[in-house]
Order: C-alpha cells, then sequence, then structure tokens
C-alpha cells in the first residue's frame, strides 16, 4: 500500500485551498442568507396576486421557505458529514461494549446522534453491537436515537420555528432514547432475539476491520459535501413537496379547523397523530415546513411535535428490517415504549406551552 | 483471480459499490470474482458494521458508504 512516497508536502497545501474555499463558501452563504425576506418579496410582488389573500400568503411562504431550507439544508448536513467522520460504528461499538446500564444508556443515546448510520446497515450494527457484549439495552437506546433525534429536524426547528422548540425536541428526544432502552434492559428481553442472535451472543470470534488510514481535512469536506449530494439526490422531491403542503396550510387552511381539531384542548388528538405518524416515512426536510404552517395555525405545540417524532423515528420500513432479528414480541415492546414517549412529550408540551 | 466479497442487504448504494469495484477492477485489468453477501448473518460475522463492507481475498478493507474510486484501485493493486 505504500505508492505515495510524494505525499507529504501535498495535504498541507491543497488543505490551504479547501479552507479558503469554505470561507468562501461561508461568506456567501451568510449573504444570501441575509437577503432573504427581500428576495422572496420582491418575487412574490412579480406574481399578480393579492399578496394578503390567501394566494399571495401561500406563494410567499413558498419562494421565502424553499430557498431558507435548502440554505439551512447545505450548511448542516455539511457540517454534520463532517463531524460524523470523526465517529465510527466501530469506535462506538468499542465504547460501549461491556458498559453498564444507566451510563451506558447515555452515552449511548448521545453517540447514537453522532455516529454515521443508516438505516439499511441497521441489522449488522444491531448484531454487532450485542455479539460484542454491548448490553440489549443499550444497543436499543442507539438504535432509538439515531432516527429520532434528527440533525436536519433539530438545525431546521432552530431556522423555522424557534429555539425554544429545537432545544425541547433535543432534550425530549435524547430522554426518551435513555430512557426507552433502559426499560428494554430492565425487562431482560435477551429471550427473545431471533435464536441465531442468542447464538453469536455468546461470543463469537468476529474479525475486526483493519485499522482504517487517518483523514485529513480535505477528506472530511469531501464527505461532508458528499452527505449534502446524497440527502439532496434523494429527497429534494420530497423537500419541495413539504414545503408546498406547508404553503397550502399557511395559506388555506380556517384557524378555527385547526385549533378545533390539534388544539390543546382535543387531548385525542396526541395518540390519533402518534399512530398517524407510524406509517407515513419522509426525511425530516419534509415534515418541518408542514408543522412551522400548523403551529402558526394554532395546533397545540405537544401535537405537532408528536406527530413528527412519530413520523421520524417509528417507521414501518425500519421494523421490517429488524424483524430480521427481532422477534414480533420483542418489536411490539420496542414500538409500545417508543410511542409512549412520545405521547408522554405529546401531552407534556400540551400543558407547558 | 481475486476474490471480491461486497457485504450489504441489497440496498441501492451495495450494488453500486458491487459494480465499481468491478469497473475499477477491468479498468486496471485484474481478474476479479465479486460477491454479493446479503444474509445478516453473514454479514455481521464479518465484522461489517455498517453496509456495504467490501472484504478482498478474505481481509476487510472498507465498511460504511460508497467507496472513493482511489482508494478501490489502491486495495485492489495492494
Amino acid at each position: 500500500m505504500s505508492i505515495d512516497t510524494s505525499h507529504p508536502a501535498r495535504p498541507v497545501r491543497t488543505g490551504g485551498y479547501w479552507h479558503l474555499g469554505l470561507a468562501a463558501f461561508l461568506a456567501l452563504w451568510w449573504g444570501a442568507y441575509h437577503y432573504l425576506v427581500p428576495f422572496s418579496e420582491w418575487v412574490t410582488a412579480l406574481v399578480p396576486v393579492d399578496r394578503h389573500g390567501p394566494a399571495g400568503a401561500a406563494i410567499a411562504f413558498f419562494v421565502f421557505d424553499v430557498p431558507k431550507v435548502m440554505l439551512l439544508l447545505v450548511l448542516i448536513v455539511f457540517a454534520m458529514g463532517v463531524l460524523r467522520s470523526f465517529f465510527s460504528p466501530e469506535k462506538t461499538r468499542a465504547l460501549l461494549s461491556g458498559r453498564r446500564e444507566g451510563v451506558g444508556n447515555l452515552l449511548s443515546a448521545g453517540l447514537g446522534v453522532l455516529t454515521p448510520f443508516c438505516s439499511c446497515s441497521a441489522v449488522p450494527l444491531f448484531i454487532g453491537f450485542v455479539s460484542a457484549g454491548v448490553p440489549l439495552g443499550v444497543t436499543f437506546s442507539f438504535l432509538i436515537a439515531a432516527p429520532m433525534v434528527n440533525e436536519v429536524a433539530l438545525v431546521l426547528l432552530f431556522g423555522l420555528v424557534g429555539w425554544q422548540v429545537a432545544v425541547s425536541y433535543l432534550a425530549f428526544g435524547l430522554g426518551i432514547a435513555i430512557l426507552a432502552g433502559f426499560i428494554i434492559g430492565k425487562l431482560r428481553l435477551e429471550g427473545w432475539l431471533q435464536d441465531w442472535v442468542r447464538d453469536l451472543h455468546s461470543g463469537a470470534n468476529i474479525p475486526a476491520m483493519a485499522d482504517g488510514e487517518r483523514l485529513t481535512m480535505p477528506d472530511r469536506y469531501r464527505l461532508g459535501i458528499e452527505a449534502v449530494r446524497e440527502i439532496f439526490g434523494k429527497f429534494w422531491v420530497w423537500i419541495l413537496l413539504g414545503i408546498g403542503m406547508g404553503a397550502l396550510i399557511h395559506g388555506y387552511v380556517p384557524e378555527d379547523l385547526l385549533v378545533r381539531i390539534m388544539g390543546a384542548e382535543a387531548w385525542w388528538s396526541v395518540p390519533a397523530a402518534v399512530i398517524m405518524g407510524i406509517p407515513m416515512y419522509t426525511n425530516a426536510a419534509g415534515v418541518i415546513p408542514i408543522i412551522e404552517a400548523l403551529l402558526g395555525k394554532g395546533a397545540a405545540l405537544g401535537t405537532v411535535l408528536a406527530f413528527m417524532m412519530s413520523v421520524i423515528a417509528l417507521s414501518l420500513p425500519e421494523m421490517i428490517i429488524l424483524r430480521q432479528v427481532l422477534t414480533l414480541r420483542l418489536i411490539a415492546v420496542f414500538i409500545g415504549v417508543v410511542a409512549s414517549g412520545i405521547l408522554a412529550v405529546g401531552f407534556l408540551f400540551n400543558l407547558m406551552f | 483471480m481475486k476474490t471480491v466479497k461486497v457485504y450489504g442487504p441489497g440496498c441501492k448504494r451495495c450494488e453500486t459499490t458491487a459494480m465499481l469495484v468491478q469497473e475499477v477492477a477491468t479498468k486496471l485489468g485484474i481478474a476479479v470474482d465479486v460477491e454479493k453477501i446479503t444474509d445478516p448473518k453473514a454479514i455481521a460475522m464479518a465484522g461489517v458494521l455498517a453496509t456495504p463492507g467490501i472484504a478482498i481475498n478474505g481481509k476487510l478493507v472498507h465498511a460504511g458508504g460508497l467507496p472513493d474510486a482511489t482508494k478501490l484501485e489502491s486495495w485492489l493493486t495492494c
């Protein structure tokens, strides 16, 4: 593998270009973000509708939110891509193996947010963790936190809805992951794994990967850019659809209707929101504009957050993947515990705000 | 002849990875036998935590995400 003898001098120089490029990009970003309001008003004024009528409101919402969401997404996804390059499932597993419950759940939930992970890796990751001696409950804290506390959701909530909501979402998302994993650990459900996973549990000899090479800063930037490309490639339709839905709600849905069915008075709306969210599966970036519009029309915060968490964290496709390693009973417990946590958050927020 | 195993449950990225391996090998003129491993148990037993993973002649060289083409070249040639 020792091919590059001329290597030492090069990374430094290209590294400099990369840093410069990043600085230029950030400056451009900042400028664009600053001119969002005048830009969107200017575009809206070009369309021959009454700015204060429903159509005008919907169009203004759309042309303001599309560039704003796109700008926020580029920045967050890039930053997270770079940050995540410092973490890997292997390192996380090494940190978690043999941890006791409690501290283990706490650490695991935090790492779940930071470790790069895609839902199609859920099964190998689950087996890899459990077989390396990571307790079942701690593994679950990881598996719940990873989708539940979504960095895209977090920053979009911050940018579109407000920091109080963003911070509450982070705190309660982590809380649910920690608590749910803790409860699942206490229930001693190891017997409910599929048989072959349990056999692995008794310390099979699994080879470790050869030591990964050290990444340079440009490598990490490249990973960030790759992450941005992937999110946009996969989800741009959903993002536009989500913003379009949000715009329609913002312009056309009458306020008293939403207050009646999604207001704090209607207690049943929280469980209804959770149940509705399970079969729905979309990226966080598609849900947040809808949430922004719903909140603007007087929907209760707890109800809306419950809906969002349910859409993001409880998804049928992931359950189907996990079915390979978990028995149906264990999946039912998993859904039950997480859904109860989300319900609790929903009710609590409706009481608090 | 090199045996390359691509580990992944059959998601799109794993397919792309397998194709990329084949492509790079053809470009370099290296004969490879690419095998796709989709069984979750086998994937886990190989020590792959994040898919797609790549093992060349039994040695795991990559796990998680699409591999870089230039890195693939260096793995295949060494």
